[in-house]
């Protein structure tokens, strides 16, 4: 279907597949049975400005805005979504900075995140607080002109490959949830080390590491916004970042529609093409249709979120929750159309159907996301929110 | 450093057909790209800049959609294009080609490097970059796989032969053919495609470029095509026969004959 798209953005999707098929495509396989970090498609997608699609230009990036970043990674994702997330948590983890850091720390940090030359990455679970974000243990206490951190976050992607760090820590317990506060810290400072790399089932190309903190000494100036503003911070970044995991999902359904349909004109059973019995076709409808809705909803939500409204907190989670069910279900029925061979390493649906699972999980879980649905719509229908006609 | 890079725009090759006719490639409906030697050429021109600093400006004769070719040449970080375009450049030969594109390096001022492809995939000659040092009256090495050094007036390259490869050291300002093992060509950029376009690509006619019009096109082109073919492929081997010894001493004296060992 016509998006429509400006003659720019067209231009950032054609070459963002360029990239994919050209740098990725040769190579993913490679990548996930190696569980390899894909540091030289990093290194092209840095050089082509990629990194640079929704950082303003006064930073060093191109000036756009939450749309133009999700058509990038969703042609990556088309490829591969290991690498389309360790593209994507780059800005995960520079969105903070870029919406609440002061002057010097945006000019100091994000402009080696524009350029490619420094990834970056965001801290908040914790292994006893995941969906409970409120429930994290790793403290600052301040120290004169520093900040000292002692925790251990969990499952950071980026996490070891990345310079530079935004982090959720508590400053004041007593005040539960008000008491965190966000902080940037750099690869390298006194007390910042990292955990093993996690072996996992999908994305196996993307890093994922503890970050352990140990009396880790950081500048009094590392602190983004204000103390107690850590949650705001991270609901914020959620909320901007969100519609990229609904990127990944969109991606990866077209990836697998692509693999499935061109399979099933190929194989033949019972003397004809598998393509023609109508029960295929049904399936490859379905994927099909429900991948062009997830594809509608995210472009949609993409332009209603970068015309700044005041609450984007539904929308965003409603573009993640359906994008990333549908890719689920949609490389599920891939392998199933490919039979004994979608099942094999050979072929690239059993890795897409391994990777989409994740898409359900992070970021917040898809049951967290219809939490946040359902809570923004009972506050709508309560007249809470200015605006809202009921009844 | 100031580096041209010679680009031409060439037939996508998979595409490729002869007018049996006019013995001249069938051009209409077939999609154009850049000459694949050519992109390692504007490779190496921009990592020189990395290196030296400077600019890279890419140079093209060819007919109007040729500046396609050069606005994909400055999406890849090229600094300038130039298309040098005239009907009066119609029907050149390697001859013709190389004077052109001699007479336009040398209204650019102090250019310290030119380099163009090992070859052009369509024409094939490999003449044009000879061609060109030729005209200016500048140095010139053919295949080279590797630039060592650049600097003081002089340039020491790696230059690729049958059994390995020469070290050949010249004075600037000079002309080279490079091959593919150079580099690896980089990918676009966005800001480079931004750039390219909005970027103005001046057109040079003959005028311009002060050429001699005897020597331009048709009229300076001595070249006659009397037939083009594909040859036929013969694979040259010969099957040993006899028992293995007999198969051996002859291997051994063929091998002798040869003067390979
Ligand atoms: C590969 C990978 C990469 C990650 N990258 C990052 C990263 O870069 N940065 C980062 O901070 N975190 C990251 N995470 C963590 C991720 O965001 C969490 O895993 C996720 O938020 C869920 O938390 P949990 O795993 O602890 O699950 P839990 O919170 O323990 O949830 C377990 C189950 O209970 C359900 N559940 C929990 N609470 C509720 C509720 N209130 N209502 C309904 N159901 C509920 C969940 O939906 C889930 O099904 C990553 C995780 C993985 C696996
Ligand atoms: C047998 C034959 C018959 C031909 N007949 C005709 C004809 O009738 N009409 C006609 O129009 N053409 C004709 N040509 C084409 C024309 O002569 C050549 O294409 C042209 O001179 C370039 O030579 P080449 O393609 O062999 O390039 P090569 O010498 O193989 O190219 C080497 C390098 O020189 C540079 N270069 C070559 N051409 C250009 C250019 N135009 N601009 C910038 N840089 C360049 C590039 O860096 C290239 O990689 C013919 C060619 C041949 C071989």
């Amino acid at each position: 279907m016509d998006y429509f798209l400006s003659e720019e953005q067209l231009m950032i999707k054609e070459l963002a597949a360029q990239i994919a098929r050209e740098k990725v495509l040769p190579v993913r396989a490679e990548l996930d049975e190696k569980e390899e970090f894909p540091w030289e498609i990093m290194r092209v997608l840095g050089e082509a400005d990629m990194f640079g699609l929704y950082i303003p230009e006064e930073y060093g990036g191109l000036g756009g805005g939450i749309l133009e970043n999700c058509l990038a990674i969703e042609e990556l994702s088309r490829v591969c979504i290991a690498v389309s997330v360790s593209f994507a948590a780059s800005g995960l983890g520079a969105y903070p900075i870029l919406l609440y850091g002061n002057a010097e720390q945006k000019q100091k940090y994000l402009p080696p995140v524009a350029g490619g030359k420094s990834l970056a990455a965001f801290g908040l679970t914790e292994p006893n607080a995941g969906s409970d974000a409120g429930g994290i243990q790793t403290t600052a206490v301040k120290d004169g002109d520093s900040y000292i951190l002692n925790g251990t976050k969990q499952w950071i992607t980026n996490g070891g490959e990345a310079e530079i760090y935004s982090i959720i820590a508590m400053t004041d317990r007593s005040r539960g949830a008000r008491g965190a506060s966000a902080f940037i810290v750099e690869k390298g400072a006194p007390g910042f080390n990292f955990g093993k790399k996690e072996k996992k089932m999908g994305i196996r190309a993307s890093a994922t590491r503890e970050l352990i903190f140990e009396d880790c000494r950081i500048p009094a100036a590392n602190l983004l916004a204000r103390e107690g503003m850590g949650f705001i911070v991270t609901m914020k970044t959620l909320d901007k970042s969100r519609p990229g995991i609904a990127a990944q999902g969109v991606g990866l359904s077209q990836g697998a529609i692509d693999e499935a349909a061109t399979y099933a004109k190929s194989r033949v059973q019972f003397g004809k093409p598998i393509a023609a019995q109508q029960a295929i076709q049904h399936m490859l409808a379905d994927m099909t249709t429900q991948t062009e809705a997830a594809r509608a909803l995210l472009y949609a939500g993409c332009k209603f979120l970068d015309s700044n409204p005041k609450s984007i907190s539904k929308e965003a989670a409603m573009v993640k929750l359906f994008a990333t069910d549908t890719a689920m279900k949609v490389t599920t029925d891939a392998v199933q159309i490919m039979g004994g061979y979608g099942y094999m390493r050979e072929y690239p649906v059993e890795k897409m159907m391994r990777d989409a699972k994740i898409l359900q999980i992070y970021e917040g879980t898809n049951q967290i996301q219809r939490n946040v649905i359902g809570l923004e719509l009972i506050k709508e229908y309560t007249g809470k929110k200015e605006g809202v006609a009921v009844g | 450093m100031k580096i041209v890079v010679c680009i031409k725009q060439v037939p996508d090759v998979a595409d490729v057909r002869i007018d049996p006719e006019t013995n001249t490639l069938i051009r209409e409906g077939v999609p154009s790209i850049i000459n694949p030697f050519d992109m390692y050429a504007m490779e190496e021109g921009i990592r020189l800049r990395e290196r030296f600093g400077g600019e890279v400006i890419v140079l093209t004769m060819g007919p109007p959609q040729a500046e396609a070719a050069l606005r994909e040449a400055i999406s890849m970080g090229i600094d300038q294009a130039v298309l040098v375009s005239d009907r009066a450049f119609a029907g050149s030969d390697t001859l013709a080609t190389s004077y052109t594109l001699a007479m336009a390096i040398g209204k650019l001022g102090a250019v310290d490097l030119v380099l163009c492809g090992k070859q052009a995939i369509d024409g094939d000659t490999a003449q044009v970059g000879p061609g060109i040092a030729e005209n200016l009256n500048w140095g010139f090495a053919a295949y080279v796989r590797k630039i060592e050094d650049a600097g003081d007036g002089e340039i020491t390259v790696e230059r690729l032969m049958d059994d390995g490869y020469d070290v050949v050291r010249t004075q600037l300002p000079a002309v080279m053919t490079v091959v593919k093992e150079i580099n690896e060509p980089r990918l676009p950029s966005l800001k480079g495609k931004m750039r390219a376009k909005k970027i103005e690509i001046p057109v040079w006619s003959s005028e311009a470029i002060g050429a001699d019009p005897e020597r331009l096109g048709l009229k300076g082109s001595p070249t006659q095509v009397w037939k083009i073919f594909t040859p036929e492929f013969r694979r040259k081997g010969e099957l040993l026969q006899g028992e293995p010894r007999e198969q051996v001493d002859r291997l051994v004296a063929e091998i002798r004959r040869m003067n390979i060992v």
